[in-house]
């Protein structure tokens, strides 16, 4: 705790003198998904910086996103075709986010107007871009809306309200839970200062993943030399299974 | 205790994948399959990517198919002439199986092939078996019941290409056990099984194999065209997830030791019901998937990945 005071107090004397402005940190920026990788919990906090000149105003609020690496994705529809529920039309998406959080200090649609959320694509519906989607289908909003609705039940699009804790409009924090099937990339993480409906201010970091040790070496395995990792899959196998044979077989002795 | 899986890229618990691991091993001890129809559904259930768990379920076979073989090669009950040309034929499907399987997976109808053909093949076979094993159940109990003829002439001894198999006394074409071989290797590389399960049968009743070369030898096909097809999956989709093959054999290993000690002490027709009506359940669990109403209509896969 007191090192993340000292950094606070280090971000706030760094601040120029000028209103308005928001500046955060992570509590780390590096996540490393090692064998026993379980979910990670991230602090996000940071300072606000009042315009002194200015009359009092209504209170700030502020805004979260963290944004995982971009994935294309296919949405398949099922019907019922010979009495057999399959995949009958799909539609595809070139870039969608893998993971998205919205942490708020109050209801976003409370603080901000739809027009700077669309502008700033701060909500998972507009972050997703649904008028990319490409496919011979009738409704593709049914699809896209499909997709936001499949990611939120898995916990990989979040909704975050008055999650970001606000203290006397001059501090800010939040802790997000990043679940445990992470995709490997850069999750940047921008933070909105937002007054009136309309974002002031806006601050971006980002949170960096990947793969380490034993993960990160057969990953990089599989990709670089497909032949020697699977022939490696099948020497686990045939040891094991030898192996296996003979110490029971001595135990039984 | 949770384990990231670096191919699959999700993150499960230690524990049940040693239990499905440990649990299908039991009864791959106990009935001498290799337990791949199994492992891969069971996969599936828990989340795991379709592609990976069929290639990694095929990995684990090799695995619980070592130990058996080693055995049976001692006891001189394989046929290895029959176990090459089964060989060569499984080869020829493997590889035919890896290029459907690319194909269907493109499609996005991966899923419902590999569903339907796991209905229509663990029906026909758990029937069949359930059919047999209640016969013999009841020839048992009344033991002066006709005896089944040793040899028939079937179409199949009709064909050209003769060969002749001495372990197993037979002078057949080998255009059949290419037939079966190839249709066994297609099914490991889409099912993720392999094979054992309709081979038996198959070299039973269609080749006129003696009972106790069938298991040897298809154990002995079963190793290669697994192997096989582990390193073609690696190679053309890196869909093979060592460290979760890892945990899968670690507990299908220890399971089908203990399996195959519990297997002695029950008598042969009960435990063939018994692995009909697993092998009925698992057929009954999937077709239901496919023919009830689903609580979500869409899903979402990521192209390139499955």
């Amino acid at each position: 705790m007191t090192r993340v005071l000292a950094i606070l107090f280090l971000i706030l004397a760094a601040l120029p003198v000028r209103g308005n402005e928001i500046v955060g940190a992570l509590s780390q920026n590096r996540v490393s998904l090692t064998a026993n990788f379980s979910g990670s919990e991230i602090l996000i906090f940071g300072a606000i910086r009042h315009d002194l000149d200015v009359a009092e105003e209504s209170p700030y609020d502020v805004v979260i996103v963290i944004e995982g690496p971009h994935q294309p994705v296919d949405i398949w529809r099922k019907d019922r075709r010979m009495g057999i529920w399959m995949n009958v039309e799909s539609v595809s998406m070139a870039s969608v986010p893998s993971f998205y959080a919205v942490a708020t200090s109050a209801p976003l649609d409370e603080i901000l107007t739809p027009e700077t959320d669309a502008e700033h694509r701060i909500s998972a519906s507009y972050a997703i871009r649904p008028d990319q989607a490409t496919g011979q289908v009738e409704d593709p909003s049914l699809f896209t809306s499909a997709l936001m609705r499949i990611r939120e039940r898995a916990e990989q699009y979040l909704t975050l309200d008055r999650w970001v804790f606000l203290d006397r409009d001059i501090l800010f924090r939040a802790n997000v839970q990043l679940p445990a099937n992470l995709t490997e990339g850069a999750y940047t993480t921008r933070m909105y200062l937002v007054r009136d409906g309309d974002v002031v201010n806006q601050f971006r970091t980002a949170i960096f993943v990947r793969k380490e040790g034993i993960e990160r070496w057969l990953h990089q395995l599989a990709y670089d030399q497909p032949l020697a990792y699977g022939l490696l899959a099948l020497l686990i196998a045939l040891a094991a299974g030898w192996g296996a044979s003979e110490a029971f077989r001595y135990l039984r002795h | 205790m949770q384990i990231y899986l670096p191919i699959a890229e999700i993150s499960v618990n230690a524990l049940t994948l040693l239990g499905i691991g440990g649990g299908v091993g039991l009864l791959s001890g106990m009935f001498g399959v290799g337990g791949g129809f199994l492992i891969t559904p069971l996969l599936f259930f828990i989340g795991i990517p379709p592609a990976v768990a069929v290639a990694t379920g095929v990995n684990q076979v090799v695995a619980s198919s070592v130990s058996g073989v080693l055995a049976h090669m001692k006891r001189r009950t394989v046929d290895l002439r029959m176990g090459w040309v089964l060989l060569i034929g499984g080869l020829i499907g493997s590889v035919a199986g890896i290029a459907l399987f690319r194909y269907l997976s493109e499609m996005g109808q991966i899923d419902l092939a590999v569903q339907l053909s796991y209905v229509i093949f663990l029906g026909v076979i758990g029937l069949l078996m359930l059919q047999e094993g209640l016969r013999a159940w009841y020839r048992t109990s009344r033991s002066n019941a006709p005896r089944r003829k040793l040899h028939t002439h079937i179409w199949v001894h009709k064909m050209p290409f003769k060969m002749k198999f001495r372990v197993s006394g037979l002078y057949i074409s080998v255009i059949p056990p290419i037939m079966v071989g190839m249709l066994v290797g297609l099914l490991s590389a889409v099912m993720g099984v392999g094979g054992g399960f309709i081979m038996v049968p198959a070299m039973i009743y269609l080749l006129g194999m003696p009972t106790k070369v069938v298991i040897g030898t298809s154990l002995f096909q079963i190793i290669f065209v697994t192997a096989f097809t582990t390193v073609m999956h690696a190679v053309t989709s890196h869909s093979v997830d060592i460290m979760l093959a890892l945990f899968l054999i670690l507990g299908g290993v220890i399971g089908a030791q203990v399996g195959a000690q519990v297997g002695l002490k029950l008598k042969a027709e009960q435990l063939r019901i018994l692995l009909a009506l697993v092998v009925l359940a698992v057929c009954a669990k999937i077709g239901l998937d496919l023919l009830l109403r689903p609580d979500e209509f869409y899903s979402i896969s990521i192209p390139g990945r499955d």
